[in-house]
């Protein structure tokens, strides 16, 4: 029968890479969802016995740590200001270097693609040095316009801003190679068009270019908030989630919690609670798009 | 999601790494025994070069020395133990030993220090001893010692008036706001206390004799009037503005001393050396090293006992080989081996009277310090403990709460901590 056959070739050829699939992650992640609900710890690693099934309280005590909203409310801050400027400014970069005026355009999109590949490690130490408030770049540029000296990193108001603009700088360059791929989707004849009918520049973004481009909008709005809630790297190597714990991510705080505590259940409660969100924001965020196409 | 694949990766890594040392061994040394010992940071580097004299003298006994750097060090030791493949020996910051344990991943070796001549307990400092016994039993043997004192600028201080370093708090107050009051238009502090630094307020508690924990270590002691004074007098540093704030203020902490941008710092051994390398040749009579000063008059300020020791893995299948590399790298000529080639200061008193100790002008601070040194509480969960301790001191410091809200919000974030400690103690 050529069904049997099918079926022995999916088996073949699907079978290895969903048997990787299920070892590598369905078995971790739903290891990690039970785990949710027990108090693996230290102890637990030397004993199971010392393991217990305690059923949400993880859930019930992560709702009640004053830590975890101030990580929540610092991932949010970081998502609602750093997700829709770092999109801007995507598009705003991919706009300019779509444009006929701008010469050595190939060289500016490697430019502003560097950051993306740079080690964030070896990105980090030049930044510390920018934001440093005595003899840093950023305050002796502010000094000439005769703004006081900001401890950016060492400040708990000015510190998160400082993550989100090195945020920015270094992830713009991936969203902004998309935008372009969207932008030359986009058929010269339109803008033509609209030139001849005597639409001014801001017109023809608004009526043509936004409207057209709102496929990919969409894509890396869902991209970008999905990498934004995952803040990690960013405070972990500038400022270790201090100072007074203003650039505490969720994300660092399960890091925390489960590689340097060993509090692995408590830890898994996070990561179950940060995908709920996730997956809560990114319905969300189709539904509106879709709503908005009809 | 990521993080549910990194225990996975970490066992695999382990995998390939073990599968590494059983190929790695050349056919030539299969007829004895090899042991594997992890040593961290410089002192992975450097112990290789006491490893032939060790091998000449127990033939058949052949050393593998693997250097794992100290930020991975914990997490390897963890991953290490759960993938059943921690080495014959290893070297651990004496604070973990509580943690290793509870695991029941080291070895008592009350057995074999009793039959030893040079591993004595009259050997070493009694602080330091201390902290590697627990349930009254010996689980590690100190190799190296570690604890807190005061370096300062003796320009600086003789300036403000002061031809000695502080003795007591008063003193130390002090000395504090001559040296604000005395100096440059420059903005400058007498004192740098890192925010990201548990050491200094948890060591002026153990100063006013607060024992941090309480019932068995069951709940947290930190309101506790001895804490609170303690407590209060850190945060103080930072409310007169003897101590700046923040972190970020000193990024080159060497470059800052020496511009007098602070006077007084709290920090251990390693930063002897250091100095010596990187203070400018100009300052290098104008530093030194004192023991912390302590609340009362006359009694000297107890300080932190640390530093790294020996333990021996439960699992391991040549212990007493193991124990002959332990006592050997106690011996008091191969800690000052040790002491040449990595600055570490020896766990053997008797190490002390050589004349490369004795002359370190330096040391001799380490020395008197190291006679009043108090362990901290021996519990698993101390390190978090500590991380809770250094939250609410930034706050405290920079005035966003009160010393006493502060200190309660403390003591409940430790009251849950210790949650699981209790049950256990319930349960057994």
């Amino acid at each position: 029968m050529p069904g049997d056959g099918r079926t022995r070739a999916l088996v073949v050829f699907l079978g290895p890479a969903l048997a990787a699939i299920g070892l590598f992650f369905f078995v971790p992640v739903l290891a990690a969802f039970i785990m949710s609900f027990t108090d693996f710890d230290i102890y637990s690693l030397g004993d199971f016995r010392y393991a217990r099934f305690v059923g949400l309280r993880n859930y019930l005590q992560l709702f009640e740590d004053p830590l975890f909203w101030k990580a929540m409310g610092n991932t949010v801050y970081f998502l609602i200001v750093g997700g829709p400027l770092s999109i801007a400014v995507s598009l705003g970069a991919a706009v300019l270097l779509q444009s006929r005026l701008v010469r050595f355009q190939s060289f500016f999109r490697f430019v502003y693609f560097a950051p993306v590949v740079t080690t964030l490690v070896a990105v980090a130490i030049v930044w510390r040095f920018i934001y440093h408030p005595r003899f840093g770049l950023l305050n002796f540029f502010l000094s000439l316009v005769g703004v006081h000296m900001i401890d950016w990193l060492g400040d708990p108001h000015w510190a998160m801003p400082a993550i989100i603009v090195l945020a920015i700088w270094k992830n713009f360059g991936y969203n902004m190679i998309i935008f372009i791929a969207g932008l030359q989707n986009i058929p010269a004849s339109m803008y033509e068009a609209a030139s001849i009918d005597g639409a001014n520049a801001w017109q023809r973004f608004r009526r043509i270019t936004l409207p057209l481009l709102a496929p990919t909008t969409v894509f890396i709005a869902i991209i970008t908030m999905i990498g934004y809630f995952q803040l990690f790297a960013e405070p972990y190597v500038m400022t270790q989630g201090g100072p007074l714990n203003s650039t505490l991510s969720i994300v660092l705080l399960m890091y925390q919690q489960g590689f340097r505590w060993w509090n692995m259940g408590y830890s898994a409660a996070i990561a179950f609670v940060l995908f709920a969100c996730i997956l809560v924001v990114s319905v969300i965020q189709t539904r509106l798009q879709r709503g908005r196409g009809e | 999601m990521k993080e549910a694949y990194l225990p996975g990766i970490l066992a695999a890594a382990l995998l390939a790494s073990s599968a590494v040392w059983t190929t790695g061994c050349s056919p030539a040394q299969e007829k004895g025994t090899a042991i594997h010992f992890w040593a961290l940071g410089a002192e992975g580097e450097n112990v290789q070069q006491l490893v032939p004299e060790f091998e000449r003298r127990n033939p058949g006994i052949h050393v593998q020395v693997h250097a794992i750097p100290w930020t991975a060090a914990h997490e390897k030791l963890l991953t290490a133990y759960a993938g059943n493949s921690l080495p014959d020996v290893f070297q651990l910051g004496n604070t973990w030993i509580p943690e290793f344990l509870t695991l029941h991943a080291i070895e008592p070796l009350d057995t074999m220090a009793a039959q030893s001549r040079i591993v004595r307990p009259d050997a070493y400092f009694s602080g330091i001893w201390e902290t590697n016994r627990a349930d009254g039993r010996l689980y590690g043997v100190p190799w190296y010692v570690d604890t807190r004192v005061l370096f300062y600028r003796t320009d600086i201080l003789a300036r403000a008036g002061f031809t000695h370093p502080p003795r007591t708090w008063d003193e130390w107050d002090q000395i504090c706001r001559r040296i604000v009051e005395t100096g440059g238009p420059e903005e400058h502090f007498a004192m740098l206390l890192p925010t990201s630094e548990w050491a200094p307020p948890v060591i002026l508690g153990m100063q006013t004799g607060s024992a941090l924990l309480k019932d068995d270590n069951c709940y947290g002691n930190f309101s506790g009037e001895q804490f609170h004074k303690a407590f209060a007098f850190y945060t103080e540093f930072f409310r007169r503005k003897y101590a700046p704030i923040g972190l970020m203020n000193v990024v080159n902490l060497y470059q800052s001393l020496a511009e007098g941008y602070f006077a007084m710092y709290i920090s251990g051994p390693w930063n002897i050396g250091e100095f010596r390398h990187r203070l400018p040749a100009a300052l290098q009579d104008k530093w030194m090293t004192a023991p912390l000063p302590g609340p009362d008059p006359g009694k000297p300020g107890v300080s932190l006992a640390g530093g790294s020791s020996l333990a021996i893995a439960a699992s391991s299948t040549n212990k007493d080989a193991a124990w002959r590399l332990v006592e050997f790298l106690s011996e008091p000529a191969q800690q000052l081996t040790f002491y040449k080639l990595t600055g570490d200061l020896p766990a053997q008193v008797s190490a002390w009277n050589d004349t490369a100790l004795a002359h370190n002008q330096y040391a001799r601070a380490f020395f008197d310090q190291l006679n009043a040194v108090v362990s901290p509480p021996k519990i698993p969960q101390w390190e978090q403990i500590a991380m809770k301790v250094q939250d609410y001191a930034e706050i405290a410091s920079r005035g966003t709460m009160s010393t006493e809200d502060a200190l309660a919000a403390l003591d409940r974030d430790v009251n849950v901590i210790l949650e699981k400690r209790r049950w256990m103690i319930h349960a057994r």
